[in-house]
């Protein structure tokens, strides 16, 4: 390979191959991780995928089987309604939630500070602490959050127990995390320059106005960043379905996210064959909602300056 | 976007009813508009404090409460006395001191391979010129997104053929192979520092190692600190892994310890709450020291992506 570099100018042919071989070196920790736990598992997944594998024995070729038996499980349908579920009720409700946090924050009030780490706390503190805190909220008798709305006379479903409130309780909860989202709002209405919205005042725009004409268009690429951060961290949603249905994805596997599924049958039953063909078509479903959302970005996010390189 | 067609001076657009044109002033009053929305969001934003601080006042509250109150209907908010005693028996009655030693080990390692093998690729990404380093970049950037779910199986094989499961190998040796996402900040933050400097350093005779440990490390600490807050908070909650690879109760981390309390002593409320929030004392320790440089990362990271 580097016998064949151009050595024209002896001089600066030499100092380019040292610059190069040191970017080598210096990205070999990122290059060996790459080729052992991303891009050789990504390929090996899919090779996995069309064997029958329990790790103790060989694996044995079976071609598309595992994809055939896929087609007519029914829990991976059910698995695959209950995480879009939980992701197109709680990403909207959440980044609304955020967005709107956002904006109140950004009215440069006394106390900013101080509501920004209140909201902010609760999506560090996630984990498995934070999902049996909830857990203990939302106990049907004792519970925090079916005593409050007893007080204002309703009477508050069994959550974790009930198939129809399960994946509710789940939104719920998440909905506590969205202080991260907040931030990066935050973030970006505070680099909205002044001066648009002076302009826009000067041509006599009101406060809507404002806000659909400038705010709105600035913070589209945030939007958008959002958007697509949340969405493929919510598909990800296992942790707190797994401690608080107690591993099961009850009741009746009303809970039962894509995830949970993976993990059942790689590590509970130990198919591994069919668990890497699960694990195939959550990439392909990532790798499709994104290229999705950034071609439909075009259309909707504005760059300021042009499209981004 | 067809609302910029709209004509935009039917200030104020609040409603949409004619006014009479002194209520109209009135309202139109940059003061009294200001005041009614300060009002506004100081409303929604107490209320919102309220709904969130609440659960973690409750989890402390529910901590402190003497068995007999726990299961109390309509529940109390305080406790009559408070037991703290509730924390030691919580914390001994799984070998927790044990958990904690390898949750730290597992922590500590992986936040120190993280800063080392992501600032490395980083300088790499940042400064160095060589062929292909664009297309390996978009690879770094493609991986970002790419979920942990998707490669485990293979990589939980590999693991488990080299015997290194049931051990913490598969939880901290990961850790020192680079990660995207730190990558790419880093990456970001080194193109901002001048490359003046560079350059003044190598008419010196300085080489490219000395360059990033001399030059630019020092020079970015606030980005090497969210690296590391980022790094601690997420390898001290992390669940997942340690489900998958850890067997024997003495390699257990925090997160497989809460886990198995919660099994095993199913009606302690209060003892489960207070080992949880003993569990997450450290991560509210660390965001409240260190809030500043993780609100300005978290916002970088929005920011720039």
């Amino acid at each position: 390979m580097q016998a064949t570099l151009p050595t024209r100018r002896q001089g600066i042919g030499k100092m380019a191959l040292r610059e190069e071989r040191a970017f080598w070196l210096f990205i070999s920790p990122w290059l060996i991780g790459f080729l052992a736990f991303t891009g050789g598992p990504i390929l090996a997944s899919l090779g996995i995928s069309f064997t029958e594998y329990s790790i103790l024995s060989p694996p044995r070729f079976l071609g598309l089987e595992n994809y055939r038996q896929l087609v007519e499980d029914d829990l991976f349908y059910k698995s695959v309604i209950n995480t879009v579920y939980f992701v197109g009720v709680g990403v909207p409700l959440g980044l609304l939630l955020a967005f709107m946090m956002a904006i109140a924050l950004n009215q440069k009030l006394r106390g900013q500070t101080w509501f920004r780490t209140i909201f902010y706390l609760p999506s560090v503190v996630s984990g498995i602490a934070v999902a049996l805190l909830w857990g203990w909220l939302l106990n049907s008798d004792y519970g925090l959050i079916n005593y409050m709305l007893s007080l204002v006379g309703i009477q508050g479903p069994q959550w974790l127990f009930s198939t129809t409130w399960v994946m509710p309780a789940l939104i719920l909860m998440s909905l506590w995390g969205v202080g991260g989202s907040m931030v990066v709002f935050l973030a970006g209405l505070q680099g909205i320059p002044e001066h648009l919205y002076e302009a826009a005042e000067i041509d006599g725009a009101g406060q809507w106005a404002k806000f659909w004409n400038v705010t709105i268009p600035m913070m589209s690429p945030v939007i958008f960043f959002n958007l697509v951060v949340t969405i493929i961290g919510a598909f990800q949603i296992f942790d707190q379905v797994y401690i608080m249905t107690n591993g099961r994805g009850g009741p009746a596997n009303a809970s039962l996210v894509y995830v949970l599924y993976l993990y059942r049958n790689g590590f509970e039953y130990f198919k591994m064959g069919y668990a890497s063909a699960l694990a195939s078509v959550l990439f392909l479903i990532i790798l499709g909602i994104t290229i999705f959302q950034f071609a439909v970005a075009r259309r909707w996010v504005y760059y300021e300056g042009g499209e981004p390189k | 976007m067809a609302a910029t067609s709209k004509p935009i001076n039917q200030a104020p657009a609040i409603g949409g009813q004619q006014r009479t044109p002194q209520q109209a002033n009135v309202w139109q009053r940059k003061s009294v508009q200001r005041m009614v929305q300060g009002a506004v969001a100081y409303v929604f934003l107490i209320a919102g404090s309220i709904c969130f601080l609440l659960p973690l006042l409750w989890m402390f509250s529910t901590s402190l409460k003497p068995d007999s109150e726990v299961f109390q209907f309509p529940p109390r908010f305080l406790p009559t006395h408070w037991d703290w005693n509730n924390y030691v028996l919580g914390w001994t009655a799984l070998p927790f001191n044990t958990y904690l030693l390898n949750t730290c080990l597992v922590t500590f390692s992986n936040v120190l391979g993280n800063l080392i093998s992501c600032s490395l690729p980083a300088y790499g990404f940042a400064r160095l010129k060589a062929r292909g380093s664009n297309i390996l970049f978009m690879l770094v950037l493609a991986t970002m997104m790419v979920p942990f779910q998707v490669t485990m199986i293979p990589i939980f094989i590999l693991f488990s053929k080299i015997g290194w499961v049931n051990t913490l190998l598969p939880l901290t040796v990961p850790a020192w192979f680079g990660w995207p996402f730190s990558i790419f900040l880093l990456r970001q933050f080194f193109m901002s520092l001048p490359r003046e400097l560079d350059d003044a350093a190598r008419i010196d005779g300085c080489s490219y190692f000395r360059i990033y440990w001399n030059i630019i490390l020092p020079l970015s600490k606030p980005a090497l600190a969210t690296i590391a807050i980022f790094g601690f908070i997420g390898n001290w909650n992390n669940f997942f892994g340690p489900l998958i690879y850890l067997r024997s109760q003495e390699l257990y981390t925090l997160a497989l310890g809460l886990n198995l309390f919660r099994g095993q002593y199913v009606t302690y409320y209060n003892q489960l709450m207070a080992v949880s929030l003993l569990a997450l004392a450290p991560i509210l320790i660390v965001f409240f020291f260190t809030q500043r440089t993780f609100i300005q990362g978290i916002a970088l990271t929005g920011i720039k992506g």
